[in-house]
């Protein structure tokens, strides 16, 4: 699929707002709502991130100033879900964020309400991608599962930087998020592992894809357009095997060991703010990298029409 | 949740529906133009048509983007930079047609002969044809030299008709069909229309074709033949049938020549002619009494074999005898050939048996009464449900006129031509070569020709050859190189024209044809010749005027352009006269009309070209006070008359169809009933046309003929044996010495095999070229619609070929003929003969030209096979040009090419030209086309 | 809707079939010239001219090569357009209900004024046959030429799609799938139509012919059914003289 920059700025920056609002909101089931200079910082960063990933999706729209229409469909779809989940959890956010910030009451049903909520959400924007039978490698509970993890890594990682910046410090957030981090990863592993044998075996052949298979194996011969087209342009992309398995060691080292290092380092008291700040940073770069791949090297069962393979 | 979302399912289709003839390619299918604010809102096909029954091609569809197409030619232009560059003034028609009458008064004159008007891909011969002859030149021709000549030669020589789109199989009734050949044909959507009717009933399609793809793909069998050994194939079936003794007996007494008695007299100079009586009619030995009789006197009564006396004294044996020693001799059996043909024995053997068990175990009777030509009655027609059909597969290779001899001899030992389930003639066909006018030539300062440049020679004394032996014709047409070109040799015209060989020229008129392109050999050093000069500077061939409707390579060589309308602006002829649209079931002529009024300062070629016929004076074009005799074409469409009663179109003529006086309203009539005229074969002449009576007789009053002219099948074919006669050293018109060999190879009075361009040892492959459906050579990469599909092309190599070379898909691979080479980007095929490579035809273009950017795919990734081909074979050291062409009618043998392959770097393709500058400023930006009407 | 019709009275559909089509190519042109001067938008061709002319188009031809254990390759000539599924994704991943199925006849449309051009139907279409418009960004498909097959302004027998109406080699075929008695219906049971990617589980609508098997060597042994072969021109003159007094 065609790695196309909004959404992977959108997968990414929204995964991470709504894992950062997930970590703002949590902990208001103990008490420790944020207030003060870490509300602020931490609301805005949180709503920059996740609104800012949803308007960046609307530069993949044909229509923008039609998104409106995609509230509409939640019923059956994913992608209306996932808009209706992410104004509803914004909205539940502010509130929230207000409760915050002000001291009203409530911080202690909103802030819970907005974690899961935040979750919902992350879990609808994956199950887009993993409700596509017509992608081998996305259409698995790995999918939402490596989303829902690279959320909430994102969201503790970060609020772990934003609590030693601007409260009492990180707490146990580094800990946690260091776990998080090592469980998404591992996650991703197996869904990589998943996929890789998934594209040796894809459910869709081009012998099945025609109906020809009984009569021996099929391949393209000729393309109906000599010239590109849409669904090459959108779905055609490939990505040559060994720059991919360079790309995923780079995502891991910059997304998964230097974070995890740098949040440990932090857990043991070593300049919290700086090399939390820095192992947000790194972990998001990593997930940019994650999330090309997740689209680059996933094939879409269109291109069984495609294969010109001449072994 | 949303409710069902609404839908216009009636909206507003048309304003007006307008019907007319396509011209995206000479299959001439009937179209729907509907209309909408005066532009092309939809072309679909006319139901009620003969040729398309309502279908339409990818080309038809896209005939929109063509009429809207951005090379469009604006107006008449003057060549201002030097010839090539595409530099050019736009300048008035009257400007225009005055320099042309300065170019041609003088010529015609003083020499008419110094005018070569080549009309390529021409549907209004018959007129073109007709200017020419009142002009006075014999140097006159289209394109059938270059393309098909050895089909429609070979057919009518052989069996008064032929392949091409002169016949059909009886798609109804056919049990077995047999294509050689064919990618696409002229008969495009009825080919379709045919197979798909044959799939429908179950009949079984054989498709013979190095080629496994579109109509050979889906063939039931595909038997993946070697190039040009076709007729070794075929013959090879001969020699089973007969072994078999698999032929129809009764047929061949009654409707060939295989009981006609051919002279035994070895050595001297009426052997192997057909023993005559008094009035020149052949002869038969009649079993029965024992005395030679007559053709026509008896029909079954006819000994096939035994030498007899003849009453002169002579002796003579029937054709037939000659045909069963030579084909049932070892040399055919199917052991023999199936390595050179690459089709293994048992194969042969078996088709040779399908063969025979569908036409004599399938046999079909129809109780339709019918009376034979010699007064017989028949309460049945009798038919062999085998059919075949062939083209440039077979036509364009050096031995094809033979080839489809070979094929021909075949469908008819079998009793399958005009006959239920067989192959079948349309009208105006049957026409036997005696029928048709010889060749005429003679010049004569300000005089029209006395009859038609272009015509059926019947043995050496019809060739044209001055008193020096020196040929008449630019072309060489009907010179010994090319003794029956009955089409003429288009293909030669520049090359002889530059060389001053046989004469100089003055003007090169050229009209339709991108001979500077695609449809030339040669192309590189055809460009070169158009540019040549002479120590004087002036160019070789001083004035060139050329009449395209569209931006093509062509336009940039000429000197004056003369800008066509497209099809959908101009009325056109698709006159009996020409090349018709008739199927077997009935007659058929059409029109085109303008249906879209050109925003263009352009003129319909035909219109333009009596308007110059007049501004000559020539006559026929200007009436007896001088004043121009026509207003424009259609008026000559309609007032015309080439015989009393007779006239470009047969429909609605005062007091009747077919002949008649001419009809002030019979364009509206033509125009009222969609565009064309339909007259049915009445049933009892349906089948067995050369034969039937019913149908000469309504063929006559038809006007195809002027007396009924029933004939026999020449399966032994007396014309080429008097010019193998002429190769004996017999006659006075002698072949030049160099040429004796080949001439007594290759007009064999029966259809025989030689090898064409034999596989010298580094060039062991072959490389053909196929039309791909949806394009339509050079003319369709300016549509934006065909070019999607079409836009560059690879070479296709087979795998093993692939491999040898170290070749993988997407690599560049030099592509080299003992003539030069080309680098061409290359792709795997797994369903082709082992030893051809192939691509499509004519989609690599120049840059600058069609009104493409100069980066399009077409000039940047796609090449033409052409730059390999030679318009002559490699100097063979004895100082003599030796053409690459069959011997027999000097057909262009595209297809012989050889070649070899090697890796290469990456492209860009070679050979690459300069650009030409566009005369046309060239399509920009996106297209949107019909957004005024989804508002 | 967006919600799939839990049935629908009809299924009108498409059959193709690949023992017949020529891959000429005439549908997909036709389909291109009908549908652009007709429902919604244009169908658009960037470039036109230029260097990488791209348009939507909503059938297209391929062509596949298929390589038997033993026997020569062949190429089998395949277009495909919208299948018009029963279970179709396209439909229910929309976000907007652009993309719908009609309950009445089963075709599956989108409405494009309310279409957000966002891709995701063409992601979940498994077989290609959603193409975003290169200019008007929304989204086409196969309408079953909807704004034909109930068109009054078109005469009765037109009421076809477009690309059925031209196909030359007649290997296309329209009609209600949903009823067994149709003479779809029963050439697709006749010919063991199949389904494309049924591991999809979209329940396409459109039906494949397969290619019927091509014939090889064991067929008519010409000896079979002749006397016994001549193997020189007199033993056949022989038989010739017999065939002669009969006739
Ligand atoms: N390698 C290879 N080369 C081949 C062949 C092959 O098989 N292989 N085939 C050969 C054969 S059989 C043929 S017939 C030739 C065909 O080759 P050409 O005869 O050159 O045919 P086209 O390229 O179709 O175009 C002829 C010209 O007609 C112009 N034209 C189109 N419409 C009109 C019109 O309405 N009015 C006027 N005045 N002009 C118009 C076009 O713009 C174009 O310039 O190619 C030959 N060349
Ligand atoms: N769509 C479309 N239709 C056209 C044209 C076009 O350009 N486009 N051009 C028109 C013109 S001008 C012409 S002349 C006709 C020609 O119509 P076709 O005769 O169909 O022309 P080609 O494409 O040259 O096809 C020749 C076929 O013969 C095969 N072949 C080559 N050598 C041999 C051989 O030795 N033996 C056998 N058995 N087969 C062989 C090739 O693989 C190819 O399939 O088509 C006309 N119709
Ligand atoms: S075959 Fe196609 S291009 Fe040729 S005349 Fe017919 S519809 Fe037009
Ligand atoms: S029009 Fe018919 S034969 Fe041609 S490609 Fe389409 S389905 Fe095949
Ligand atoms: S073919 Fe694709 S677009 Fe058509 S209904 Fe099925 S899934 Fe949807
Ligand atoms: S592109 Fe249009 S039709 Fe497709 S899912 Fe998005 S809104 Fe629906
Ligand atoms: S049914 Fe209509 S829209 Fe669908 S492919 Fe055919 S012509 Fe195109
Ligand atoms: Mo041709």
């Amino acid at each position: 699929m065609h790695p196309a920059t909004s959404i992977i700025v959108f997968t990414v920056c929204s995964g991470a707002g709504f894992g950062l609002l997930f970590a703002l909101g949590l902990p208001a089931l103990w008490g420790d709502a944020p207030s003060g200079a870490l509300a602020w910082a931490g609301f805005i960063l949180a709503f920059a991130l996740s609104v800012g990933g949803l308007m960046s999706s609307t530069f993949h729209l044909g229509h923008p100033e039609r998104a409106w229409r995609a509230f509409s469909q939640w019923r059956s779809s994913w992608l209306s879900r996932e808009g209706v989940l992410a104004v509803v959890t914004l909205g539940l956010a502010g509130f929230y964020a207000l409760a915050c910030i002000i001291g009203l009451p409530g911080a202690a049903i909103l802030g819970p309400l907005t974690a899961v909520m935040s979750l919902l959400t992350v879990y609808a924007t994956s199950m887009i991608y993993a409700q596509l039978k017509t992608v081998d490698r996305w259409h698995t509970l790995l999918t939402p599962l490596c989303f829902l993890a690279f959320a909430t890594a994102s969201g503790e990682i970060i609020v772990g930087a934003l609590r030693a910046a601007f409260a009492d410090g990180p707490g146990i957030w580094p800990l946690t998020a260091a776990l998080s981090i090592f469980i998404a990863w591992t996650l991703k592993q197996r869904a990589w592992r998943q996929g890789d044998a998934r594209a040796v075996a894809p459910v869709s052949t081009t012998e099945s894809a025609t109906g020809l298979g009984f009569l021996g194996s099929v391949r393209l011969f000729e393309a109906p357009h000599t010239g590109p087209n849409y669904l090459l342009n959108e779905m055609g992309f490939t990505v040559a095997r060994r720059h991919a398995e360079k790309l995923r060691f780079f995502a891991v080292l910059v997304g998964g060991f230097l974070p995890m290092i740098l949040t440990l380092m932090a857990s043991s008291g070593l300049a919290p703010t700086v090399t939390l700040v820095l192992g947000s940073v790194a972990l998001l770069a990593g997930l940019f990298i994650e999330r090309w791949l997740f689209f680059a090297e996933a094939r879409h069962s269109v291109m069984a029409y495609y294969d010109r393979r001449t072994a | 949740m949303t409710a069902e979302r609404p839908v216009d399912t009636a909206p507003y289709v048309s304003d007006e529906v307008r019907k007319t003839t396509c011209y995206m390619c000479a299959c001439r299918c009937g179209i729907d133009v509907h209309l909408r604010d005066g532009k092309v809102r939809y072309i679909e096909g006319n139901r009620d048509h003969p040729v398309n029954r309502g279908v339409l091609c990818a080309k038809g569809s896209a005939g929109i983007m063509q009429q809207y197409s951005p090379a469009r030619l604006r107006a008449p232009l003057r060549r201002v930079g030097p010839r090539g560059s595409g530099e050019f003034e736009e300048i008035s028609w009257d400007e225009a047609l005055a320099q042309a009458v300065e170019w041609l008064a003088p010529i015609r004159a003083t020499d008419p002969k110094r005018l070569a008007f080549f009309t390529g891909r021409d549907q209004s011969q018959s007129f073109t044809g007709w200017w020419a002859q009142q002009f006075g030149t014999p140097n006159f021709a289209a394109h059938g030299g270059f393309c098909s000549v050895n089909m429609a030669a070979g057919g009518i020589y052989t069996m008064g008709g032929a392949f091409w789109e002169f016949g059909s199989p009886d798609w109804e009734r056919t049990e077995l069909f047999l294509l050689f050949g064919v990618a696409e044909d002229h008969d495009s959507n009825p080919i379709k229309i045919g197979l798909g009717r044959l799939k429908a009933r179950g009949a079984k399609v054989i498709a013979i074709n190095p080629v496994r793809t579109g109509y050979n793909a889906v063939a039931d069998e595909w038997v993946g033949i070697t190039p040009g050994t076709d007729g070794l194939f075929v013959l090879a079936l001969v020699h089973e049938l007969l072994r078999a003794g698999r032929v129809d007996l009764d047929y061949l007494l009654r409707y060939t020549n295989a009981g006609h008695l051919v002279i035994h007299n070895p050595g001297a100079a009426d052997h192997g002619l057909i023993a005559r009586d008094g009035d020149g009619e052949p002869l038969v030995w009649d079993r029965g009494t024992g005395r030679a009789r007559q053709w026509k006197e008896i029909s079954t009564g006819a000994a096939l074999h035994g030498e007899v006396t003849l009453p002169d004294g002579r002796n003579a044996r029937p054709a037939f005898e000659g045909l069963v020693a030579r084909y049932m001799s070892a040399e055919y059996a199917p052991e023999a050939v199936a390595e050179r043909c690459g089709v293994p024995a048992v194969t042969i053997r078996r088709i040779a048996g399908e063969l025979a068990h569908a036409a004599f175990e399938k046999e079909i009777r129809l109780n339709q009464p019918w009376t034979d030509m010699r007064g017989e009655r028949h309460e049945q027609m009798i038919g062999r449900p085998v059919s075949m059909h062939a083209m440039r597969g077979i036509s364009a290779h050096a031995n094809g006129f033979q080839t489809t001899r070979a094929i021909h001899l075949l469908q008819i030992l079998l009793g399958s031509v005009e006959v239920p389930g067989g192959f079948r003639f349309k009208p105006p066909y049957p026409k036997p070569a005696l029928a048709h006018p010889k060749p005429h030539t003679g010049a004569q300062p300000g005089q029209p020709l006395a009859g038609p440049q272009l015509g059926y020679p019947r043995g050496p004394e019809d060739l044209k050859l001055d008193a020096d032996g020196r040929p008449e014709r630019i072309d060489q047409a009907y010179s010994w190189d090319a003794p029956l070109s009955v089409h003429g040799l288009m293909h030669m015209v520049i090359s002889n024209a530059a060389a001053g060989d046989p004469y100089e020229i003055d003007t090169l008129f050229l009209y339709m044809a991108n001979m500077a392109w695609n449809s030339s050999m040669n192309t590189a050093q055809v460009m070169e010749m158009l540019t040549a000069t002479r120590e004087d500077g002036e160019y070789r061939i001083p004035h060139i005027i050329y009449s395209d409707a569209y931006s093509s390579e062509m336009v940039a060589f000429a000197d004056l352009i003369l800008p066509d309308t497209t099809y959908l602006e101009r009325h056109d002829c698709i006159s009996l006269l020409d090349r018709p649209i008739c199927e077997p079931e009935a007659a058929a002529d059409a029109i085109r009309w303008p249906v879209v009024t050109p925003d263009r300062d352009v003129r319909g070629f035909q219109s333009m070209l009596l308007d110059l016929g007049a501004r000559l004076g020539m006559p026929g074009f200007v009436d007896d006070a001088g004043q121009p005799a026509y207003a424009d074409y259609a008026d000559y469409i309609a007032r015309h008359e080439r015989r009393p009663g007779v006239g470009p179109l047969a429909g609605w003529r005062e007091g009747g169809d077919g002949r008649g006086a001419p009809n002030p309203k019979q364009i509206e009539s033509y125009i009222a009933n969609g565009g064309f005229w339909l007259a049915h074969v009445p049933q009892e002449a349906q089948y067995y046309k050369m034969a039937n009576r019913a149908y000469q007789d309504w063929a006559v009053a038809m006007s195809f003929f002027d007396a009924p002219q029933p004939y026999t099948f020449d399966i032994y074919q007396e014309t080429l044996r008097k010019f193998q006669l002429a190769a004996e050293g017999f006659g006075d018109r002698q072949p030049p010495d160099h040429l004796r060999a080949t001439i007594a190879e290759a007009f064999d009075p029966l259809p025989v095999w030689y090898p064409t361009a034999k596989a010298e040892g580094s060039f062991p492959l072959h490389a053909i070229t196929q039309r791909p459906a949806a394009m339509y050579h050079s003319w369709g990469s300016q549509n934006a619609w065909l070019r999607q599909l079409h836009g560059a092309v690879p070479l296709y190599v087979p795998e093993q070929v692939m491999a040898d070379a170290g070749l993988r898909e997407g690599d560049w691979a030099w592509v080299i003929s003992p003539h030069g080479r080309i680098k061409v980007p290359v792709a795997m095929t797994r369903a082709a003969n082992p030893m051809t490579l192939w691509t499509w035809n004519a989609i690599g273009k120049r840059k600058g030209a069609w009104a493409l950017d100069e980066a399009a795919p077409e000039a940047q990734k796609s090449f033409l096979l052409n730059h390999l081909i030679s318009e002559l074979h490699p100097p063979k050291g004895d100082g003599l040009r030796w053409s690459n062409s069959d011997p027999v009618t000097g057909q262009a043998a595209w297809y012989d090419l050889r070649v070899r392959i090697e890796r290469a770097d990456a492209g860009p393709i070679e050979p690459r030209f300069d650009a030409q500058s566009s005369p046309v400023s060239p399509g920009k930006g996106d297209l949107n086309f019909g957004e005024e009407w989804t508002k | 809707m967006t919600d799939l019709p839990r049935a629908t009275d009809k299924k009108l559909g498409l059959v193709i079939d690949l023992d017949t089509c020529v891959g000429c190519h005439a549908c997909v042109i036709s389909c291109k010239e009908w549908n652009t001067g007709g429902y919604g938008a244009p169908l658009s061709d960037r470039d036109a001219y230029g260097a990488e002319p791209v348009g939507a188009f909503l059938n297209r031809v391929h062509t596949f090569e298929v390589t038997p254990e033993e026997g020569p390759a062949m190429n089998v000539h395949f277009p495909k357009s919208c299948l018009h599924c029963e279970d179709a994704p396209c439909v229910t991943v929309c976000p907007t209900g652009a993309s719908f199925k009609r309950s009445a006849d089963g075709i599956v449309l989108v409405d494009e004024s309310i279409c957000i051009g966002c891709g995701l139907c063409a992601w979940a279409c498994p077989y290609g046959a959603r193409e975003m418009d290169p200019s008007e960004h929304v989204m086409k498909k196969c309408t079953l030429c909807v704004d034909r097959i109930y068109n009054d302004n078109l005469a009765e027998e037109d009421r076809i799609p477009s690309c059925v109406r031209t196909c030359p080699a007649g290997a296309r075929h329209f009609g209600d799938l949903g009823d067994p008695m149709s003479d779809i219906s029963l050439l697709v049971a006749a010919r063991d139509g199949m389904d494309l990617m049924p591991e999809q589980g979209t329940k396409p609508v459109n039906k494949y012919l397969p290619p019927r098997p091509k014939v090889g060597d064991e067929q008519v042994d010409l000896a079979a059914f002749c006397e016994t072969p001549h193997a020189e021109p007199q033993g056949f003159f022989a038989w010739v003289d017999r065939m002669l007094e009969k006739v």
